[in-house]
């Protein structure tokens, strides 16, 4: 478990339940803008099609083999940009073979499914799940 | 003492003018003496980021749904939540949400289950609101705990179950209103990628096809009653006296058709199927249908 990712849950597990929900805004806020040179390229980003939202996110690996993430998520749904913003950060500077040993389950072990219910961590594992393959499908093709 | 009705011209036309307020009527009643705003949407955190002055959360999920079994909580729990959030049994309540109301129809069926009278929705939802730039706060509403009576949910009325379905095939109309990829049948999951699925696609024999947000206009308020008889007395072929199941994939999308069949066009049993395609579509040896024909 990379230590970002480990950190994240240690910080929401030792909060109550509206805590966390709290924490989840927070992280919400935090997700960052596209870098300029995305901006205006939705033909680069995959639709992740398990969250109700419009939700797109995209991978890039650079020369040292190292994963950036970016995900676009609109402010109307900021228990999503939550997730997101949570993976970002969270894989952040890790290689490609340290993204793809990530646990799947990882949403489900950071005490959100009382709060959050498991039908909307479901849109989190998506987009976990996505991530790795598109970094499985560009590690091949680079 | 409930508070007025809206007296809008184009809720007049409707079978029940009493369940909706518009924005403008809110925005002057606001703060009033027994009435209260509930927010309802299906993203848990929107209302955090901003909610109209005075709403109260209600969450479909965490407040609404027995944490354990597939079901709806029971009268104490209700009772306990809605008393909680300062809403007493003789509390106007309008409620209000995103994506066309559609949580907020959700919520105020469940209301109804427990017979809370005087349940409305706000036309046009949360996205309305805000379009108009209404004001939104994100300071947190101070509400008085009052006493809500334990009134036992009563299923009957407005609630099916999969055996009433089933009695129900080939004596009544159905209306599906999931998208009309998933009544074909043709919408699958992508491999690796666990949705909230069924075991089979497809749809209930004899159902009719009507998307819910048919029923919305562009700006997320309901269609006028003529568009809404087009959409499903001339369109989906109801006619007036039927009893009519409403369905989708858990429940959700159908309150909003429940709500209009029942509220805006006057139909006198119409009942939401909660367990929905979730349930039918992984059920042994009920009838399913596939392709565009009913």
């Amino acid at each position: 478990m990379p230590d970002a990712l480990a950190e994240i849950r240690e910080e929401f597990l030792a909060l109550s339940q509206q805590e966390r929900l709290q924490l989840l805004l927070e992280f919400s806020n935090e997700l960052p803008e596209l870098p300029e040179r995305y901006q205006g390229h939705p033909d680069l980003f995959e639709r992740v099609a398990e969250c109700q939202s419009p939700v797109f996110l995209f991978v890039e690996i650079d020369d040292d083999d190292v994963v950036h993430l970016f995900v676009t998520a609109p402010k109307e749904s900021p228990t999503t940009r939550g997730f997101a913003s949570i993976l970002v950060q969270g894989l952040a500077g890790l290689t490609a073979d340290e993204v793809l040993a990530v646990p799947d389950d990882y949403p489900q072990t950071l005490g959100l499914t009382q709060a959050v219910s498991p039908l909307r961590l479901r849109g989190m594992a998506a987009l976990l799940g996505r991530t790795k393959h598109q970094v499985t499908a560009k590690r091949q093709v680079g | 003492m409930a508070v007025q009705a809206d007296t809008a011209e184009k809720f007049a036309a409707y079978a029940h003018p009493e369940r909706l307020v518009s924005t403008e009527w809110l925005a002057a009643h606001l703060g009033e003496p027994g009435l209260a705003g509930v927010e309802s949407d299906e993203d848990v955190l929107l209302y955090e980021t901003g909610h109209i002055p005075g709403a109260v959360k209600i969450d479909w999920h965490t407040d609404l749904n027995d944490p354990v079994v597939r079901d709806y909580i029971d009268g104490e729990r209700f009772a306990q939540v809605l008393g909680s959030k300062g809403i007493g049994r003789d509390t106007t309540v309008v409620i209000y949400g995103d994506k066309n109301n559609w949580w907020a129809a959700y919520a105020l069926w469940v209301f109804t289950l427990f017979g809370h009278q005087d349940v409305r929705l706000l036309d046009g939802g949360r996205d309305k609101w805000i379009a108009e730039g209404r004001e939104l706060t994100t300071e947190a509403t101070n509400v008085a705990p009052v006493d809500y009576p334990v009134v036992p949910r009563d299923d009957s009325a407005v609630r099916a179950f999969k055996e009433d379905v089933l009695a129900h095939l080939g004596h009544g109309p159905l209306i599906d209103v999931r998208s009309f990829e998933e009544y074909t049948g043709e919408r699958t999951e992508i491999p690796g990628y666990p949705t909230e699925g069924a075991l089979r696609p497809g749809h209930i024999p004899s159902a009719a096809s009507v998307p819910w947000a048919k029923a919305a206009a562009p700006d997320a308020t309901f269609k006028t009653r003529a568009e809404l008889e087009e959409v499903y007395l001339d369109g989906a072929g109801l006619k007036p006296g039927d009893d009519v199941i409403a369905y989708c994939r858990i429940g959700e999308r159908s309150s909003h058709t429940w709500f209009v069949l029942t509220h805006l066009l006057g139909f006198e049993n119409v009942k939401n199927y909660d367990g929905s395609w979730t349930e039918w579509g992984s059920a042994v040896r009920v009838p399913i249908k596939q392709g565009a024909d009913a």
